[in-house]
Formats: C-alpha cells, sequence, structure tokens
C-alpha cells in the first residue's frame, strides 16, 4: 500500500503544485490520478519516488517512510515508465530492459533471460531484443518501456501519462495489456492520465485532482460517473458520463441468428438488405449490399466496415455501440471472435431501462420488476469497482 | 631518401614528434572538459563563467603561450612539456562547450527516466549521458584535432622540434621544397587525426546507423 500524508509540494513559498494531498493507493489495485494539466498529478506522482521532494508531508510504502530510503535505492525498487517511453537510445531493446537488474547487481546472463522473460510478457518476443529503440514504433517503444520496469519484478509500479503519446489504437492494446499484467502479477500501480476515459477504464480507484493539486474526489470509476462530488468534478467527468457509466454494467441481451455471406462466395440472396461477411473461420468483416456486389464474388472492396463489434458478454455500452454504429442497424455480437448473431439497439435500451445501476438504483425504480432479458443482470466486476 | 630538397627520414621523426604534441594534449583536454562541461551543464550559476572562462583561453596567442609558460611552469624552454601543456588548453577551450551541448543534447525524458530506474548522477553520466553525447563531443574533438595539428607548428619558433622546423627552415634558407612537404605533412597528419576519430566515433555509436535503416 502506498500512502500519502498530508503531501505538499510548493515551488515558490505560497504557491503550492500539490495541497495537502492525503490518499491511498491500495495493494494490487490501479490507482489513477487524474485531472486537468496543472493540477499536479504528475508532481505528486513524482513524490512516490522522490524523484521531487515534498516540502512537507510524508510518503510510505508498505508502512516504510521513503524519505528515510536513499533515493536511489527506493527507485530501483519502484517500476517507472514515462511518457514518450523515455528509452535510452544508444543501448539494444535488450539492454534497455536489463538496467535495472543490472543496477542492482544481478550477473549479466541472470538479468538477460529475466529480460527475454518481461519482453515476451509484454508481447515483444524473438528478434525485438537486438534492435535499437529507434527501430521500433511508438506503441513498441512503450511496450519496451513497460517491460523495463517490470524487469525487477518490482511490487510497485508507476506510470506517468504512459500512453498519451501513441496513437489510438496501439493505446487500447497497450491499456488492455496493462489490465492483463496487473491482474496476473498484482503489482500496485499509480498511474497518471489527463484523460478521464483512461482512468475509468483502469482505475481501481480514481482521484480526481483539481488545480492546485487539491484532491477534488476519490473514488471507484462507477462512482465517479454516477455521483460527481462537485461542478468541477462533473465537468470534468464530461456530458458522456451517462453513455460511460454503461461500461461498468452488463446483462443478457436478446442475440438474433444472423445468417452471414463468407468471403469470395457467390451471392446467392438479392435485395437491398445489408449483409454480414464473415471470413473463413467465422469472423466477421464487414456489411455488404448485394446490389454493389452484383455478380461477382463478395471480395474485401465490398466491406463497409463501419459497425463496431462487441463481445456477446460484453458491457452494456460496448452491445449498444455496436447497434449503433452498424449501418444495417444489427449490431454485431461475437463470442471468442466468432460471430454469435446480433443485438438491435430498441433491445439494448430496453434492458438498459430495467437494468439495476451500479449504485443499486433503477431506472423504473427497482431491480425485480423486470423479467427475462434482465435475468442474472447485475454490475459488472463489482467485486472492487 | 629525399624529397624536395628534404630528408623524408628526418621528416617522418617530426611527423611522429608532430603528432605526439598534438596528440597528447587532445586526449588530456578531452578528460579536463568532461567534468568541466558537466558541471557548466549542471550549476546554472557557473555556466557563464565556465564557457567564457575555457572559451577566452583560445583568444590566447600560442607564441605568447609557449614563451610564457616556462616561466609559470618551472620548465625549460624547449621543455616539450610546456607545448603539450599549451596544446592541452586550446582543447580545453574548444570543447568545454562542446561537451556541455553534447550532454545538454540528451532528451529530458531520458535522463528523467535514468533517474527513475535508479542510477545516480555519476552512473547515469557515464552509462547514459556520456554515451548519447558521443557525436556531438566528436564533432567537436574533430575541429580541435585540427586547431591542434596546426598550431603546433608554431612552437618551431621557440625551437621545439616537430614539422613546423621545416618551416624555418625553409624561411631561413628561401627555399620552397620544404615548406610544400611541411604543409603536406600537417594535412596528412590531421587527416589521419579525423579518420581515427571518426572510426571510434562509428565503433561507439552502433545505434546511429541502426536508427537509419
Amino acid at each position: 500500500m502506498i500512502r500519502l500524508e498530508g503531501v505538499t509540494k510548493e515551488y515558490a513559498p505560497g504557491h503550492a503544485a500539490v495541497d495537502h494531498l492525503t490518499l491511498e493507493a491500495a495493494t494490487g489495485e490501479i490507482t489513477v490520478l487524474v485531472g486537468p494539466s496543472g493540477c499536479g498529478k504528475t508532481t505528486s506522482l513524482r513524490m512516490i519516488n522522490r524523484m521531487i521532494e515534498p516540502t512537507s508531508g510524508h510518503i510510505f510504502i508498505d508502512g516504510q517512510d521513503t524519505a528515510q530510503v536513499p533515493a536511489a535505492k527506493l527507485r530501483r525498487d519502484i517500476g517507472y515508465v514515462i511518457q514518450h517511453a523515455g528509452l535510452f537510445p544508444h543501448r539494444t531493446v535488450l539492454h534497455n530492459v536489463m538496467t535495472v537488474p543490472r543496477l542492482n547487481g544481478w550477473g549479466r546472463a541472470r538479468a538477460e533471460s529475466r529480460a527475454r522473460e518481461v519482453l515476451e510478457l509484454v508481447g515483444l518476443p524473438g528478434d525485438f531484443a537486438r534492435r535499437y529503440p529507434a527501430q521500433l514504433s511508438g506503441g513498441q517503444q512503450q511496450r519496451v518501456g513497460v517491460a523495463r520496469a517490470l524487469a525487477s519484478d518490482p511490487s510497485v509500479m508507476l506510470m506517468d501519462e504512459p500512453f498519451s503519446a501513441v496513437d489510438p489504437i496501439a493505446r487500447e492494446g497497450l491499456q488492455d495489456d496493462i489490465l492483463r499484467l496487473q491482474q496476473e502479477l498484482g503489482t500496485t500501480i499509480v498511474l497518471v492520465t489527463h484523460d478521464i476515459d483512461e482512468a475509468i477504464k483502469l482505475g481501481h480507484r480514481v482521484a480526481v485532482l483539481r488545480q492546485g493539486g487539491i484532491l477534488a474526489q476519490f473514488s471507484s470509476p462507477a462512482d465517479l460517473l454516477a455521483h460527481p462530488a462537485d461542478d468541477f468534478v462533473a465537468d470534468f467527468v464530461g456530458r458522456d458520463r451517462g453513455y460511460r457509466a454503461l461500461s461498468f454494467q452488463q446483462a443478457d441481451v436478446p442475440v438474433h441468428p444472423e445468417e452471414p455471406v463468407r468471403i469470395g462466395e457467390q451471392l446467392q440472396r438479392r435485395g437491398d438488405q445489408w449483409l454480414l461477411a464473415v471470413d473463413a473461420e467465422g469472423r466477421p468483416q464487414g456489411w455488404v449490399l448485394p446490389a454493389e456486389v452484383a455478380e461477382a464474388a463478395v471480395a474485401l472492396e465490398h466491406l463497409h466496415r463501419g459497425g463496431t463489434v462487441s463481445a456477446v458478454d460484453g458491457s452494456l455500452r460496448s452491445l449498444l455501440d455496436a447497434a449503433l454504429s452498424s449501418p444495417s442497424g444489427r449490431g454485431v455480437v461475437t463470442r471468442d471472435g466468432v460471430l454469435a448473431g446480433t443485438v438491435r439497439a430498441e433491445e439494448v435500451l430496453s434492458v438498459i431501462q430495467s437494468a439495476p445501476r451500479p449504485d443499486g438504483t433503477s431506472i423504473q425504480g427497482g431491480a425485480g420488476d423486470s423479467d427475462g432479458a434482465a435475468a442474472g443482470v447485475g454490475p459488472q466486476q463489482n467485486e472492487h469497482r | 631518401m629525399t624529397a624536395l630538397g628534404t630528408d623524408l627520414g628526418e621528416v617522418a621523426g617530426f611527423a611522429a614528434q608532430h603528432a605526439y604534441l598534438a596528440g597528447v594534449p587532445l586526449l588530456l583536454g578531452l578528460l579536463i572538459s568532461l567534468p568541466l562541461g558537466w558541471v557548466a551543464l549542471r550549476r546554472r550559476w557557473l555556466t557563464p563563467p565556465v564557457i567564457v572562462g575555457t572559451g577566452l583561453l583560445y583568444t590566447i596567442p600560442s607564441l605568447a603561450l609557449f614563451v610564457l609558460l616556462p616561466g609559470i611552469l618551472g620548465t625549460q624552454i624547449l621543455d616539450p612539456i610546456n607545448v603539450v601543456v599549451a596544446m592541452t588548453l586550446y582543447t580545453i577551450a574548444l570543447l568545454t562547450r562542446t561537451v556541455a551541448d553534447g550532454l545538454g543534447s540528451v532528451p529530458d525524458h531520458v535522463r528523467q527516466a535514468a533517474t527513475a530506474m535508479g542510477y545516480g548522477p555519476l552512473r547515469r553520466f557515464w552509462a547514459v549521458e556520456l554515451p548519447m553525447a558521443v557525436p556531438v563531443i566528436s564533432a567537436g574533438l574533430r575541429v580541435a584535432a585540427v586547431s591542434n595539428v596546426s598550431m603546433v607548428s608554431v612552437a618551431a619558433l621557440i625551437g621545439v622540434s616537430q614539422l613546423g622546423l621545416l618551416f624555418t627552415d625553409g624561411f631561413s634558407r628561401s627555399a620552397m621544397g620544404p615548406i610544400v612537404v611541411g604543409v603536406l605533412a600537417c594535412v596528412l597528419l590531421a587527416l589521419l587525426f579525423d579518420l581515427l576519430i571518426l572510426t571510434l566515433t562509428r565503433l561507439l555509436t552502433p545505434w546511429l546507423r541502426a536508427a537509419r535503416t
């Protein structure tokens, strides 16, 4: 557990960047510090590993006052992931990842085998090890950054805007990987971001900071969306919070069978109805209009790829989004990546209407008055969120 | 063997002396510039005095320095040590700013990452900052090498044995031969230094070539 106790940082007398911040980051959880620029979130993070020394207050890691530990020693025991990855450009990926084990006095062979292990863990196996950082994409560089932070198997990891400099697609993959790794390793993570979506996606608990380093709210993501503490938090959480809150709800939605066409196949059906195209393994690829295909076989250039795809047991947000984004109005759902059927927006909405909300209330005024579709409905991951 | 009225064996001896008088100060100057450049970069208030101070060294006329140094060091006027010390000072003058620039070229996030990994300031310098500053420092070193080779020849005026003696000899005898040979030997020597520095730089920076592929 990381505990900040009345921590203040003043760069000039009377001008606090962080003002009497007290909060606890629970062991084995992801705690996110989020807020607009100038809210002191990065300063707060850097005081944990003493990159910045607090003006007053104390920080404890598992009961140990960090001020009592030599700074360099403290930092070697804490994983750190920085924006832009901050890889050493003059060292290969392998040697970058070996950095902290070597600093901790490990032999070369042991550090190297550990480095290969963590590179595998972050999805960069084999020949990536010999490359230099400049030969990697931004997303890959940040994966190396994560591997480097994990190399000495730290119990605590600090992440400073780790994904803000990578493109949106790579970012999503990295976020999913961090969630998976955190669950596997049980690392205590404190992560800083300015992106409320990222905070809600990654955080078990989210601390919203306001200008001047004052804690505005510290709660679970679902609670943050349902009960913003004040106007500032409500404003920061944003307009779409009702929609975002659906990310934490899961429910059974009626799934309709869908008769797909295979890519490369001659169309048997005509008409102006959208048809769903799948590949040889049954994975949805996109929608086709028979009129556009005419006599040809269904090919990639006929595909309309507008629709998002949701897992059949996905959140209500992803199910609704699949239905709303689909050109046919039929939202594609998959099981293990393979087409399971389609859902309809109005049916997802009626499930939302009757489903209990994360805070226990329901739009219809009670969880018991609906049947069928809502059976077994419950807030997702409610054990810790 | 002779060419253009000079004894090539003698020229080779001069060239070896010349290489020694220009090369040793290059190494000494580099070693002294590293901490100076680091301090100039790290301690803001020391930046102007260190950079301007070392830069001013270069404005001292070399001949004056060759004459003055024996008095300061207590050495004989013909002692090659005087030349070594003077050339070291000129190397420091050229390299201190370059070292500071080179270390300053290390991106901030890389330096911060190094600190966050748990490097102390000294280890960080050797393991991260210095290797990354090699390309910039190497560029400064090449300038200093050429400058040293050319400036050492002035020491001929106080009689220290090196290629410069060919110029004084040619001058006193009104003979073009030794002067031409001396110039050619100086150019050759400077090219040799340049090649050596380039090769070393290449060996130290495999990462720069990887980045371009």
